[in-house]
């Protein structure tokens, strides 16, 4: 008799050796909409497969019909933890795109902003990795912080998530004295906060074995694997743009870039917290700096460029040359001269670039983001192979993957 | 001696002659070309030699430029010395009827997903890749949205019935 199988075994049957485990794309244990689907042989993760792009809003193709200017608003939607970088990263691109200088006070009131949203994003991702781990009560406790952070964005931009902060040239208006008693109230409270928050979790035992040992990579992997920012301080590589290619005048400012060793979760805990205190540092610097600015210095906030940087809305009103600056900027009827550039910033998650392509037109011919967790999050079935699905989850957190800025 | 544009130029004009053409430097990044066979060649010569060391591939994404026949789209590879701190941009073009390019995956982890996604947006077709498939669109789709003959809606137009968002 021919020996065949009559009985096709459907996948998960009892013969397959492995379980199949559809995670997310929305479960509580991922904060965003990310899908896995996990082989699974008992508790140990054998392989998996990500999905992405549940939240694509196709912002490189709408940005090819936009003016530069509006194109500010769908950078805040990439990593919405810390919109501010984007925001300011997109600005310095252009401003290095049409050879604008912007005045020292700008620079250092940017510095600021950045760095508080670098705090408000790095105080996200390392307590949620509390929270997957077992300990909310760190949420808890540093969300009041960054609460501040976005009151102190609300007395600049208006706005708290979505900042769409600033514009092409320096910021649409000066910080006003709430702003800086606010900035004031921040750096005397927040150290105390920080180093509460670390003596929570850092020497915590059960924190340490959960997250000791997991996730871990190696530093020419992550290099292979195209990881940049803390994620990849993390495993040893000293690479931070704000040190390798200045912008913004950080070069202006002392600071030391934290690394890691061993690349895995705890790593990536400690790196997160050293670079706080090291935004502390840099927040207090540029305040000092700001305050130095005397007289008529003291109330610069943007660059003179009329091309890019809307008139003052009196003189929109009074004036005639206001007023054609303002028809032309608002309608989009600048044109901006051809060339390419590729320029990036040090986001709170790995280096944000811009490629900008234009054809001397009136909006990109050509925009593309080089979201950095896009890039990292390949190396996630690498990280989680062999561990434990609880670590798996603990390993995407402390990954700081932001669903907005993978799927663009 | 820091590593400097011009010295990178004369390395890859001495291994591949004439094939590696366009050179210029826009806001101090050393651009240049070649053509799309020898594209692995190129990535493995700046990866592999020494005075090189252009081992970080910082971004890869395609362009549809459909004016130029022929050459209708491009793939971009940003690539990073991160001891030197230089960047280099490389670009290689394909016609749009046989738009196949050698993938970069093997010689970058990095580049899967990138590929992907320039697959998905540009229908660049990377021969060895191990899963090209869509990676942000649905599978489904039939289409390479961001090539330039996918324009935009028209903001003026006024034949959609759309009460919820204040048009029609």
């Amino acid at each position: 008799m021919e020996a065949h199988q009559n009985i096709i075994l459907p996948e998960g049957s009892i013969e397959k050796q492995t379980t199949t485990l559809n995670f997310g794309p929305t479960h509580p244990a991922t904060h965003g909409v990310f899908q896995n689907i996990m082989e699974v042989d008992g508790e140990r993760v054998v392989s998996t497969e990500q999905t992405v792009g549940y939240i694509h809003r196709a912002f490189e193709k709408i940005a090819e019909r936009r003016p530069l200017f509006q194109i500010t608003p769908l950078t805040d939607r990439l990593n919405y933890c810390s919109s501010p970088i984007n925001n300011m990263g997109w600005h310095i691109t252009c401003e290095k795109f049409l050879q604008i200088e912007t005045p020292k006070r700008v620079d250092y009131l940017r510095v600021i902003i950045m760095e508080l949203a670098r705090i408000a994003d790095h105080l996200i991702c390392n307590s949620i990795v509390g929270v997957d781990t077992g300990a909310y009560t760190g949420f808890l406790y540093v969300m009041q912080y960054r609460e501040l952070i976005y009151e102190i964005y609300e007395e600049i931009c208006g706005s708290r998530l979505t900042t769409n902060i600033g514009r092409i040239g320096g910021f649409e208006r000066n910080f006003n004295n709430t702003a800086f008693t606010k900035l004031e109230k921040f750096l005397n409270e927040y150290p105390k906060v920080l180093k509460e928050f670390e003596n929570l979790f850092t020497r915590n035992r059960i924190f340490m074995e959960r997250t000791q040992g997991t996730g871990g990579i190696s530093a020419e992997r992550a290099l292979n694997y195209g990881f940049t920012g803390p994620n990849l301080r993390a495993a040893g590589v000293d690479y931070d743009v704000r040190v390798a290619n200045p912008y913004s005048s950080y070069q202006d400012f002392e600071f030391t870039v934290p690394v890691g060793t061993t690349g895995d979760n705890y790593d990536r805990f400690l790196v997160r917290n050293a670079e706080m205190w090291q935004s502390i540092s840099l927040i207090q610097q540029a305040y000092q700096k700001v305050q130095a600015f005397k007289g008529a210095e003291a109330e610069v906030y943007h660059a003179d460029v009329p091309d890019y940087y809307l008139p003052k809305k009196e003189d929109v009103y009074t004036k005639m040359e206001a007023l054609i600056w303002h028809f032309k900027i608002t309608m989009g009827e600048i044109d901006i001269p051809k060339g390419q550039i590729y320029n990036s910033v040090e986001g709170a998650n790995g280096e944000l670039g811009f490629y900008l392509i234009s054809d001397g037109g009136r909006s990109p011919f050509r925009l593309h983001f080089r979201r950095p967790c896009f890039i990292y999050y390949q190396a996630y079935p690498e990280l989680i192979k062999g561990g434990m699905i609880s670590d798996a989850v603990v390993t995407m957190s402390s990954l700081n993957l932001i669903a907005g800025e993978l799927d663009a | 001696m820091a590593l400097q544009n011009e010295y990178i130029q004369a390395q890859l004009v001495e291994k591949f002659g004439d094939q590696v053409t366009g050179f210029s430097t826009s806001t101090g990044m050393l651009a240049f070309e070649s053509p799309k066979a020898i594209n692995l060649k190129v990535l493995q010569f700046l990866f592999d030699e020494p005075s090189l060391g252009f081992t970080f591939l910082t971004d890869l994404c395609g362009v549809n430029y459909p004016d130029q026949v022929g050459a209708e789209l491009v793939v971009v590879y940003h690539l990073h010395n991160l001891k030197e701190n230089i960047r280099i941009r490389y670009s290689v073009s394909t016609s749009v009827n046989e738009p196949d390019v050698y993938t970069a995956s093997k010689l970058f982890e990095s580049a899967n997903w990138m590929e992907r996604e320039t697959y998905d947006f540009f229908g660049i077709n990377f021969v060895g890749h191990a899963n090209l498939k869509r990676i942000l669109n649905v599978d489904e789709m039939d289409y390479f949205p961001l090539r330039k003959e996918f324009p935009l809606e028209d903001q003026t137009r006024i034949d959609k019935d759309d009460e919820m968002f204040g048009r029609g």
